[in-house]
């Protein structure tokens, strides 16, 4: 097996399993694990007939991927009660407000650190109530502090002093270094509240977010899963709105995202076969495949049957590209001398 | 990957790649005789690669990796690479299992009843466990044993065990050399040398039992038998499982039913044979 393409076929048709040999079932799994997405893998192969230790496997992650649900919605429970005597509006982002949201993107899904946008103007008041409320800093580190209060688009992570579990306190959803400059107030005024006093994100804004962080943030790494997330969205939110996926564009053209989305939807498409259609309004929406995204495709695929990483000098070109997005070459530069002599 | 090995022990297949052919060659006759895995299915993959590229001819280096690694797991000199492949199977094990209440302990078994035998490394806990045996009892394993959550019962991991120090000269007086792997020495936890258990032990590593005692054994003082209290049983069981965070709910039901189920003591002890009378008279 040369790539994750296997895993891909699998999630997006899961009857193509059916055949696969003992050799491509152990390969699969690993692969599965490999991109965090064994859980979701479990939950699209639960109506078909497999051989019994993959079943067993497969339960396993799917026991697995319930309790990560169930922890990560705890805590998002328990920030709300540090938070809510601030009056503050806490949005959840990523993986626990899809489990928050009861969406389909949730089900299986492996849920790390818990992530929530809150107003710039709040950053204060929330950190102290986190601080109070038992969370401490992780990076005792005084240029890290310094450098994630002055470029990035979160709060330095804190950590949980009992619990153990990681709080992103995020301001917008990019670093304030990037190019692109989204408008976190109306990603804030936009949001939905939930039962029990927690908001997510609108619809759109969750595509948005989820492509920002794939395509102009970051090296790719962990992409697949997010790319899914994506697939899984612009599937469930389709179904109530036909043309939601040209709206979702619309509304990241106004953040300045429109390229990114259309990045991120054209190769959720061709890995994931999701449906897209073209929109011939004023403004045409051609979600045709661009040279570039092989690169990407590529990418997003370079695991083997074992697991490993695959295609190391792409790897390295999209951590490059990564850093370039990320803040200009001057400052990179000064970022990079800063780290290297610590 | 180029050399590769495939192992059932008990209920988990192990998938095995390694860039180097020495510690393939070592597991094949260490585990002589264990089946293949049933259906050729593999429950987890374990990777011993060159930590660095150049790392695989220059002063080799062998990093454990596989479905689950630790981020920053010491790598180890290629003549441990025996050792490598067994921690790389341990973490397997300790991070992705989630089908067993994962217990850091010995086991053994006769007349259908096991015994379970937990405590710190240095207790004596593998070395009590290969003597028994040698002695009548089914070796069910000396590092993980493994709780069912639906009905309690332990299933066979007989892995081999992984004698270290003293205890080497002790088992080598009484097992032949064809079930010993080679001496590892000067490894992060002295020397360690691997025994392969009886062929009973392989032969019936499908079979569970029933826990019928939990034992705390420790080395080194005279000897001693106290109770142990089940709110302290289930303390220190806790601390020995390296699942029971994870599993949340079945694990608590599995652990709860497992101490409430099964009488356990502390025994102290200053040399082997007292510790094997022990046994005998407490089983």
């Amino acid at each position: 097996m040369r790539n994750a393409r296997l895993l891909a076929r699998a999630l997006a048709e899961p009857g193509s399993v059916t055949g696969l040999s003992p050799g491509e079932w152990t390969e699969l799994i690993a692969v599965a694990r490999a991109e965090s997405l064994a859980g979701s893998l479990a939950h699209r192969l639960q109506a078909i007939e497999l051989p019994p230790k993959v079943a067993a496997l497969l339960a396993d992650a799917r026991r697995d991927s319930e309790q990560a649900r169930t922890q990560a919605l705890w805590e998002a429970e328990m920030a709300r009660r540090a938070l809510a005597p601030t009056g503050v509006p806490v949005i959840l982002l990523k993986g626990t407000a899809y489990a928050a949201a009861g969406l389909e993107a949730a089900i299986g899904r492996s849920i790390g650190d818990l992530d929530i946008l809150v107003p710039r103007g709040t950053l204060d008041e929330v950190q102290q109530a986190l601080l109070a409320a038992g969370w401490e800093w992780v990076k005792p580190d005084p240029y890290d502090d310094l450098y994630y209060r002055r470029w990035m688009h979160e709060l330095p992570p804190l950590i949980h002093r009992e619990r153990d579990r990681m709080i992103d306190v995020h301001h917008t959803i990019l670093p304030l270094t990037a190019r692109p400059k989204p408008l976190p107030l109306d990603l804030i005024d936009k949001s939905r509240p939930l039962h029990g006093g927690l908001r997510v994100l609108s619809p759109e804004h969750m595509i948005l977010h989820a492509a920002a962080h794939l395509i102009a943030d970051g090296d790719l790494a962990g992409g697949l899963r997010n790319l899914w997330d994506i697939d899984r969205m612009c599937r469930e939110f389709s179904r109530d709105q036909a043309d939601f996926c040209p709206g979702a564009v619309e509304e990241a053209h106004a953040h300045g995202l429109g390229r990114q989305v259309m990045t991120a939807l054209r190769l959720a498409a061709q890995i994931f076969g999701t449906p897209l259609t073209a929109y011939d309004g004023p403004a045409p929406i051609d979600f045709s495949p661009r040279r570039s995204d092989r690169y990407f495709r590529a990418r997003l695929l370079a695991r083997d049957g074992w697991g490993r990483e695959t295609r190391k000098g792409l790897r390295f070109a999209f951590y490059v590209r990564s850093h370039w997005l990320r803040m200009p070459p001057l400052m990179l530069a000064r970022h990079l001398w800063l780290k290297a002599r610590r | 990957m180029k050399h590769r090995f495939q192992l059932q022990v008990g209920p988990v297949a192990f998938r095995i790649g390694s860039e180097w052919p020495q510690p393939i060659e070592q597991l094949k006759a260490l585990y002589a005789g264990y089946p293949a895995p049933a259906h050729g299915l593999c429950d987890f993959t374990v990777r011993l690669e060159a930590e660095r590229p150049w790392r695989r001819w220059l002063r080799p280096s062998v990093a454990i990796r596989g479905d689950y690694t630790l981020p920053d797991a010491v790598p180890m000199a290629l003549a441990h690479g025996l050792l490598a492949a067994e921690m790389g199977m341990n973490l397997q094990m300790a991070l992705g299992q989630k089908r067993f209440l994962l217990l850091h302990a010995a086991s053994v078994e006769r007349d259908g009843r096991a015994l379970l035998m937990t405590g710190d490394s240095g207790s004596g806990k593998s070395t009590l466990a290969a003597l028994l045996g040698e002695r009548g009892w089914r070796l069910m394993g000396d590092e993980f044993a493994l709780v069912d959550l639906a009905d309690g019962r332990l299933h066979p991991f007989p892995r081999a065990v992984s004698l270290k120090n003293q205890a080497i000269c002790v088992v080598e007086q009484i097992v032949g050399p064809q079930r010993l792997g080679p001496t590892l020495a000067d490894t992060p936890k002295g020397t360690i040398r691997h025994l392969r258990p009886a062929e009973g032990a392989v032969a019936r590593m499908g079979e569970p039992a029933a826990p019928a005692l939990i034992l705390f054994p420790r080395f080194g003082h005279a000897r001693a038998v106290r109770p142990v209290g089940a709110a302290e049983v289930f303390v220190r069981l806790t601390q020995a499982s390296t699942n029971y965070v994870a599993l949340g709910e079945p694990g608590f039901d599995a652990l709860t039913r497992l101490v409430t189920g099964c009488p356990a003591a502390a025994i102290d002890y200053p040399d082997t044979a007292s510790a094997l009378a022990l046994v005998e008279e407490l089983a």
